[in-house]
């Protein structure tokens, strides 16, 4: 049923639907309604889990970590700041293996603070070891939570999730969402069933020490479960497609692709700014066309790629940047297409909460075609 | 050892992790020149080092670090720490 609600709240509502037996996390702008909201429903009895209030953000997903691998669905939601302060458990809960979902309002890194939008937080962490989707409306944000639960907790993957959604832009805003009803929920995910837990009659230690003579063949098979975790993804998305007629299964979502002479490749809410600048060049005559990447790790290389064939001319449009190098999906863009003639140009782009508007996405577009700008993009001009 | 998925392990799996590899020198025991004190048994950190049916003391290379304290120790200089090539 179609409701009209701010993202926060239809993000808690999935996960509330998702049955998590311990939600732990600690409030930070733009992620707090969601947490709040959970805390209700727990106070409430709508849902029946366990809500372990902490000190800070390394104790909240310390307490997943802790409670998953005692057997529970657990959930945290974090940003910026916040998830900074989780970088050691972040590792730990994915080399342990612990199929914990955390839900990411993205947002700058400090210093300067800023609470506003961009993707350096969760990018930062990318190469923790944990699924990372990312969503272009509160729809997809919402639906990506039950997905992200089914592929964790596949016995193939046994890894964690991030659901990354653009903080304020998504999070806060409200828009018609397609919530499921409980039953159907619990059709297409079923109970959380480890094939190991702490247990005190059957002890067993998660993450133990690995010398050098092993610690590089767990990381081949963390490396191995994550890359096949796209086949999982493939599957739960068909699933999911199936039973409420939205379909994830692809890693990648193609707009106007394919006659596109200029394809833009981006992540997030800026997707749907793009369509519409799309839709407009293209009544102007253009053949422009979008690549949103929806999983970033693990990364489909292959399916890159394939939907950038055809293209004379590709702009890489980033809300991050790995700095002294580049935007961090035009890196993998530019690997996935080693070898090919066709010019990638970098725009870093919408940082801060910097708004990017259609007459960015056109003018980006006009300067690739002349293959300039590339770099950050719309600098004020005192500091050129 | 097979690899457990996220390195569980069962209670008393340490000793799989076999810390010889640490190892960059290696005690050589010269059984000769030993006169049985035990010393090296006594204070070697890792409780590998070993008394046999004749009273001989022996390292188990499996566990010995190489830290070198039974060499340093020995009233005898009866061990003499070897660096190993691997």
């Amino acid at each position: 049923m179609l409701e009209i609600t701010e993202g926060s709240h239809a993000v808690a509502e999935a996960v509330r639907l998702c049955r998590p037996q311990v939600v732990s996390a600690y409030p930070i702008t733009p992620q707090t309604h969601i947490v709040e909201a959970l805390a209700d429903f727990v106070a409430n009895g709508t849902l029946d889990a366990e809500y372990i209030t902490v000190e800070n953000e390394f104790s909240a997903l310390s307490a997943c970590v802790g409670a998953s691998a005692a057997g529970s669905r657990t959930y945290s939601a974090t940003t910026s700041q916040g998830l900074a302060l989780m970088f050691e458990v972040c590792f730990n809960a994915a080399g342990m293996r612990l199929p914990i979902v955390m839900s990411i309002a993205n947002r700058a890194m400090g210093a300067p603070l800023s609470i506003w939008n961009d993707m350096q937080d969760s990018i930062s962490l990318r190469d923790a070891g944990w699924l990372q989707f990312y969503a272009e409306d509160n729809q997809e944000a919402t639906d990506l939570h039950y997905i992200a639960y089914r592929v964790s907790e596949d016995p193939r993957v046994l890894l964690p999730s991030f659901v990354c959604f653009d903080g304020f832009i998504l999070s806060h805003t409200y828009e018609p969402v397609d919530m499921l009803k409980q039953e159907d929920v619990d059709k297409y995910l079923p109970k959380f069933s480890p094939p190991e837990r702490l247990d005190a009659a059957d002890p067993v230690s998660f993450g133990m020490y690995a010398t050098p003579e092993y610690y590089h063949e767990f990381r081949y098979e963390h490396d191995r479960a994550l890359k096949g975790a796209k086949d999982v993804i493939a599957q739960a998305g068909k699933e999911f497609a199936a039973l409420f007629g939205r379909d994830y299964s692809a890693m990648v979502e193609g707009y106007q692709l394919d006659d596109a002479e200029t394809v833009i490749v981006a992540m997030g809410s800026l997707c749907g700014t793009i369509k519409d600048a799309i839709d407009e060049m293209r009544a102007d005559g253009k053949k422009v066309g979008l690549l949103r990447i929806r999983v970033f790790r693990p990364f489909p290389s292959k399916e890159v790629a394939k939907a950038l064939t055809g293209a004379k001319c590709i702009a890489v449009l980033d809300k991050n940047i790995s700095l002294g190098a580049k935007g961090a999906t035009a890196l993998e863009v530019k690997d996935a297409l080693y070898g090919s003639t066709t010019p990638v140009l970098n725009y870093i782009l919408g940082l801060g909460g910097r708004d990017v508007r259609k007459k960015d996405i056109r003018e980006i577009v006009a300067l690739a075609e002349k293959g300039q700008g590339e770099g950050f993009y719309g600098l004020r001009t005192e500091v050129l | 050892m097979a690899l457990a998925v996220g390195c569980r392990a069962r209670p008393g799996k340490s000793r799989d992790n076999k810390t010889g590899t640490w190892r960059v020198f290696k005690p050589l025991f010269d059984h000769e020149k030993c006169s049985k004190c035990g010393m090296c048994q006594t204070l070697c950190p890792e409780g590998c080092v070993h008394e046999d049916a004749e009273g001989t003391f022996i390292p188990d290379y499996a566990y010995c670090k190489g830290c070198g304290i039974c060499a340093e120790e020995c009233p005898k200089e009866a061990i003499e720490m070897k660096l190993e090539e691997k």
